[in-house]
């Protein structure tokens, strides 16, 4: 069984490490320091922590000025909130003058739980992956969590890491390692291509498990890297393997699997792509394994999705 | 028509304090839930529904009634309790807050909760949407009043000051705004995290009438309901109620202390807060008025 932490405290830890070794790094937050787990930064490093109060749109303008004069800017609060609620912020004061602000936003998709749909953010992907200058990534597990958030502070421009608030499964060894852009292939197949992101990663790991029951050998994608978005992993599963299921915790509008379909038809391929999302539904309040189980973003959803994909394959 | 229109404010302090004894109840079966802003909330919900609001539970949608928005939507567990009790749904309801498929979201949900006015979590809307309720009955003519309970910690939002502006710019006279003012948000006491103060001084210069009220008693807050009126009545500028409260209320552990925003009680610590709580219900009545 593997250790299980939330990507949200790999994100605190990693950010007190970067703290020490950098000390260009400034911590914003939106009174949910506790939650955000910025909390651990604000106590090592109290004189570069600023806690706005609850006022995120203020808080990303902020970031902007202080990433314009000359600091690493890390702005922190719940998903909904950072990619929604100061959605212009970003776009017209980080985005747009491409300034050093890195927006790292927990509490994302369904898992949040019991809050319900107002908190359950299920469009981030798609609204921060539309910004030109703009970076996002959404890490599977805490290993590559604390490998971005350190190297957001290398990457030039605003960054937008999704982060969860359930403990999900530690999936790499702390040796790994990453490069933005490059996808991280789990498990080698040629029957059909599941590109994951975040926690649905391990459920990717899962449904390939299931079929190969079924002796369906199934690649296992880690699209950690949503934007730059790694095209030649794509072309690559769709060549090798015809049939390409994506899942995620967000809407299957505009997220990675919207993503992952504009790469496949631009590089003019003809497969199938099954996406595993949410349905253009809000959430609702329930326990996180509920709602993954009500709105079908589970292993063997993931699984069926590659059975019907290879299906469509084989009629094409 | 109010339904039971309550005039007794001995009467009023114990049904607060019954909301305290079911919302701690109703939180710590589920184990989920916000307690703090819960509890300071209890004798505002409680005087404005069973005393102020004209509403009917029987015909939740009646295009007369008056609007309440909970603009600090997570103390949605102290609201579903009034709105059970005054018959809105089923008190069987309260037992499955925060569950699947259930009717009692983590936030309030117009479309899933009769006598829910407005969906509200994300701090900072509810103000602007009870303007539009009070812009609306103003195009239709009517008489309702709308009335918005904002936290403190929310007032840190621009949008209430955008908001604000805006009422008072264009003389909203049957809006009311009370302001839960417990001084402590989430991440600790406002003063540490976004002190607004002076608040008052802030409201007057967006060009409202400031009621101060002792947020836990109840005949200050009546009479504070009965001031804010007249004088927007006289002044044609809309009223904010500083209702001066304890975060936690109730619950000596709990008071003023930003660990219980949204904690919840183990065993041990819920079995002291019911002690506490039913003391406060026996006791019933005697709020120790400062105002
Ligand atoms: C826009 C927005 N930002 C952040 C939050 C998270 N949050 C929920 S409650 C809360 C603190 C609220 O404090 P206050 O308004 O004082 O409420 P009360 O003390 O009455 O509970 C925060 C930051 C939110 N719900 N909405
Ligand atoms: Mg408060």
């Amino acid at each position: 069984m593997a250790e299980m932490i939330a990507t949200r405290s790999a994100y605190g830890k990693a950010l007190v490490s970067l703290g020490a070794r950098r000390n260009d790094v400034v911590v914003l937050d939106a009174d949910l320091s506790k939650s955000t787990m910025t909390a651990e930064f604000a106590k090592a490093f109290p004189d570069r922590f600023v806690q706005m109060g609850i006022s995120e749109q203020d808080m990303m303008a902020t970031a902007a000025g202080l990433a314009a004069a000359g600091k690493v800017a890390y702005a922190s609060t719940f998903a909904v909130f950072a990619a929604g609620r100061a959605f212009e912020q970003v776009r017209n004061s980080v985005c747009y003058p491409q300034l050093d602000v890195k927006v790292c936003a927990t509490h994302a998709g369904l898992t949040v739980g019991d809050d319900g749909g107002s908190h359950q953010a299920i469009e981030d992907i798609a609204l921060m992956r539309v910004l030109p200058n703009m970076k996002v990534f959404v890490p599977s597990d805490a290993t590559v969590t604390e490998w971005i958030v350190k190297q957001a502070a290398e990457v030039p421009g605003p960054v937008y890491v999704r982060l969860g608030r359930l403990p999900v499964p530690v999936l790499y060894q702390p040796d790994q390692r990453f490069e933005v852009g490059r996808a991280a292939t789990l498990r080698n197949g040629n029957d059909v291509a599941i590109i994951a992101c975040g926690l649905m990663v391990s459920k990717a790991l899962e449904a390939a498990d299931i079929l190969i029951a079924q002796g369906i050998e199934a690649r296992v994608i880690d699209m950690f890297s949503i934007k730059p978005l790694d095209l030649e992993a794509i072309a690559c599963a769709a060549a090798d393997c015809g049939a390409i299921v994506t899942a995620e915790e967000h809407s299957i509008i505009g997220g990675l699997g919207g993503a992952v379909a504009e790469a496949v038809t631009s590089a003019g391929k003809c497969v199938p792509v099954e996406r595993i999302g949410v349905a253009d539904k809000f959430g609702k309040s329930g326990k996180p394994d509920q709602l993954l189980e009500a709105y079908g973003l589970t292993a063997e959803s993931v699984a069926q999705a590659a059975l019907r994909c290879i299906a469509r394959a084989r009629g094409m | 028509m109010v339904s039971r229109r309550v005039e007794c404010s001995k009467q009023l302090a114990a049904i607060a304090a019954k909301l305290r004894v079911d919302v701690m109840e109703m939180v710590f079966r589920v184990q989920t839930g916000h307690l703090g802003g819960s509890l300071s909330a209890a004798e505002i919900l409680t005087t404005l529904y069973y005393h102020q609001l004209n509403v009917d539970p029987n015909n939740p949608d009646w295009p007369d009634r008056d609007r309440f928005v909970l603009g600090k939507g997570h103390a949605a567990p102290a609201l579903y309790v009034v709105l059970a009790d005054l018959g809105f749904f089923p008190r069987e309801e309260l037992k499955s807050l925060r569950q699947i498929n259930c009717m009692l979201q983590g936030h309030p949900d117009m479309r899933k909760t009769p006598g829910v006015e407005m969906s509200t979590g994300s701090l900072g809307h509810g103000l602007s949407a009870a303007i539009g309720m009070a812009l609306a009955a103003r195009l239709d003519g009517k008489h309702y009043h709308v009335w918005a309970l904002l936290g403190d910690g929310e007032l840190d939002e621009g949008q209430i000051w955008e908001a604000a502006a805006y009422a008072s710019f264009s003389g909203l006279t049957n809006l009311t705004a009370i302001v839960d003012f417990n001084r402590v948000q989430l991440d600790g006491p406002t003063d540490c995290i976004l002190c607004m103060d002076p608040v008052a001084d802030k409201w007057r210069s967006f060009g409202w009438n400031v009621v101060e009220a002792d947020g836990h008693c109840v005949d200050s807050l009546l009479k504070a309901y009965e001031e804010a009126l007249a004088v927007t009545e006289r002044t044609g500028k809309p009223s904010v109620i500083l209702a001066h409260t304890v975060k936690g209320k109730g619950v000596s552990f709990m008071e003023g202390q930003a660990a219980w925003h949204g904690g919840v009680p183990n065993a041990q610590q819920y079995e002291q807060a019911m002690k506490e709580l039913t003391q406060q219900l026996e006791l019933r009545g005697d709020c120790g008025c400062s105002r």
